[in-house]
């Protein structure tokens, strides 16, 4: 890592965490918060789905996990009375081992194949939270506490979150920071030596394989990290909204997640991030425009898609952050 | 149970006609048309322009749907898919291309003609009964219109010399440049063929189902299951596929009653365990 690398990181951290809040406490636009949150959330998700193009995988299944996620913090939270902080691990790790039970097999299948089934995961995700006892069916689950305090020994490290002046602004250094950590680790990995086995599953599995690679372990290992990110970003975002409905995470969300990885580009770590946050913000941008939101809102996706095929990253700005 | 076999049926001859486009599309380009159920909803539409508003005959608004999609399938290949697969590093890009233009064909079809469920009158009158079967005409007719239609686009695989240059150009795009298949125009062919019989279905199903803006993303998802269980790419699978589901769901829905709204649950479920033993559908091609 270079230092100039590490400074851009740093500048980064900074303008998220300190610059972004002033900005915002500046200008009075405290709704800000909720909607860089969720940005900074469905980066997370996207951040998944990006892994899994890593490994030459098209995931349009991500909003499976993030449903599960949600649902699993949920009903530990409200029906079993556990801490969200204790919930949000379990979470992540219960959509990993759900992944890993759903991807030994699917993973097999490849190109287009694996892009419906993990469409159709969305749809038996949904189905299953409508069918379930344990989710309460279509009501969801509504009115689940906020996070609360995290002590240790005694010690407060973390007051409730019931207990801020501005709540909003504690799910926005929640959210953030939680991004900041999650494409920090995907930056990691891409640049481990896993990263590169990753790389060489893309290119070509047969020949990955012959050179004594442990193909179904690793592309399934990269599904479970993905899911677990998916997990994560459905957690976070279910204790902001606080309540699930089986429809929170739908079809849409798979594919506009998918959208974000491709937005960006697939061939930049930080790409989804970018993707997100310039989606999500278009698509609001565009709320003034009434009725003709949705088809300006794709014209100009179908225009970038044929001016920049290679994602927004391709334009090699100046200070490119990526890897590759 | 003679009605649950007669039900299936006749949605099976719908489904196959949907997936057939879709698997044409897919075999040609290697493109997974996400805009395939908007496509059916417009040629739905425009059916019901026609022969449910202005009172033509019924014929003649199939007929437009057909070369409505067919001209706009063109256009989009020609304009769209040709452009991005030449500029593109990877050949996923296709696949956003297609979410975009799925979601343009949403925002379309919601400004052209509302947000309202629309049906028109039925093609042809009466029940037909036979012992405890009981099916109305109209259904019978599209079915066999269907069936019909399926039969000649089999045929003109086989047996014509844009069937010949698009079975080649499934089977190898470079082999058959090389032989002089002139692949641009047979992948247009194609793509333009693939969104027209996605409009004959729309346009033949809007009698008997009515049709609204937001169905399309379920179709194409219905679509999606349809190549799966037979494979992509392979037009008996599509088929097979329709025929299948087509059953499933209604023999699903007669049995899973009882146990509330989970017969596409167990389906999909179904699904997942058949994909794990059989990857490549029934009848489809290892991919890569």
């Amino acid at each position: 890592m270079t230092i100039a690398r590490v400074a851009a990181a740093a500048a980064f951290v900074l303008l998220v965490l300190v610059a972004i809040p002033l900005a915002i406490a500046a200008a009075h636009r405290t709704d800000l918060y909720y909607t860089l949150s969720s940005v900074a959330l469905l980066s997370i998700a996207s951040g998944g789905v990006w892994l899994t193009f890593y490994i030459g995988r098209i995931n349009i299944g991500q909003g499976a996990y993030a449903l599960i996620g949600g649902y699993v913090s949920a009903v530990l939270v409200t029906t079993y009375g556990w801490s969200f902080w204790l919930s949000l691990p379990i979470a992540g790790l219960f959509c990993a081992l759900a992944s890993v039970v759903v991807g030994l097999p699917i993973l097999r299948l490849r190109g287009v194949y694996f892009a419906m089934v993990t469409l159709v995961l969305t749809e038996v995700a949904r189905l299953m939270a409508l069918a379930l006892a344990v989710t309460k069916g279509a009501k969801g689950i509504t009115s689940i506490p906020a996070p609360g305090a995290i002590s240790l020994f005694g010690l407060t490290l973390l007051p409730a979150f019931d207990t801020f002046a501005e709540r909003n602004l504690a799910f926005y250094m929640l959210s953030t920071v939680m991004m900041i950590l999650c494409f920090a680790a995907l930056y990691r990995l891409v640049n481990s030596r896993l990263g590169q086995l990753f790389a060489a599953l893309r290119q070509n599995e047969e020949l990955a394989s012959s050179m004594g690679l442990n193909v179904p372990a690793l592309r399934v290992l990269a599904y479970a990290i993905s899911s677990f990110f998916g997990g994560i970003g459905g957690a976070i975002f279910v204790a902001i909204a606080q309540s699930i409905y089986p429809s929170s995470f739908t079809v849409n969300d798979s594919v506009n997640f998918m959208l974000n990885c491709f937005l960006g580009g697939l061939g930049y770590v930080f790409g989804p991030m970018l993707g997100t946050l310039v989606l999500y913000f278009g698509w609001d941008l565009l709320f003034q425009t009434g009725e003709y939101q949705l088809l300006i809102y794709s014209g100009v996706l179908i225009l970038l898609i044929l001016m920049l095929p290679n994602g927004l990253f391709s334009l090699r700005l100046p200070s490119r952050r990526g890897s590759q | 149970m003679e009605q649950i076999v007669a039900n299936g049926l006749y949605l099976g001859a719908q489904y196959a006609l949907i997936a057939l486009g879709l698997t044409l599309i897919f075999a040609l380009m290697n493109v997974l048309n996400f805009a395939h159920g908007q496509m059916y909803v417009l040629g739905g539409f425009v059916t019901y322009e026609i022969y449910g508003l202005l009172h033509w005959p019924f014929v003649v608004a199939l007929i437009a749907s057909a070369l409505t999609l067919a001209v706009l399938g063109a256009l989009i290949e020609r304009f769209l898919f040709r452009t991005v697969i030449r500029r593109s590093e990877r050949e996923e890009s296709t696949m956003l291309l297609a979410a975009g233009v799925a979601y343009f064909f949403d925002a379309a079809i919601l400004l052209l003609f509302g947000e309202k469920q629309r049906g028109v009158r039925k093609i042809v009158m009466g029940v037909f009964s036979w012992d405890n079967l009981i099916l109305p005409w109209d259904r019978i007719v599209v079915a066999c219109l269907a069936a019909l239609f399926i039969v000649a686009f089999i045929l003109m695989m086989q047996f014509t010399k844009p069937g010949r240059a698009m079975r080649a150009l499934a089977q190898d795009r470079v082999a058959a440049q090389l032989m002089g298949v002139p692949v641009e125009f047979y992948s247009l062919l194609g793509f333009a063929l693939g969104a027209m019989l996605a409009g004959l279905a729309g346009g033949l199903l809007v009698t008997i189902t009515g049709v609204n803006s937001g169905i399309g993303g379920p179709i194409s998802i219905k679509a999606f299951m349809m190549v799966m269980i037979g494979g992509a790419g392979v037009v008996g699978g599509a088929i097979a596929g329709g025929f299948i589901l087509g059953m499933l769901e209604s023999v699903g829905l007669s049995v899973l009653h009882a146990y509330g709204d989970i017969t596409y649950l167990v389906i999909f479920a179904a699904l997942l365990v058949f994909l794990a033993i059989r990857p490549n559908g029934l009848m489809g091609k290892p991919w890569g």
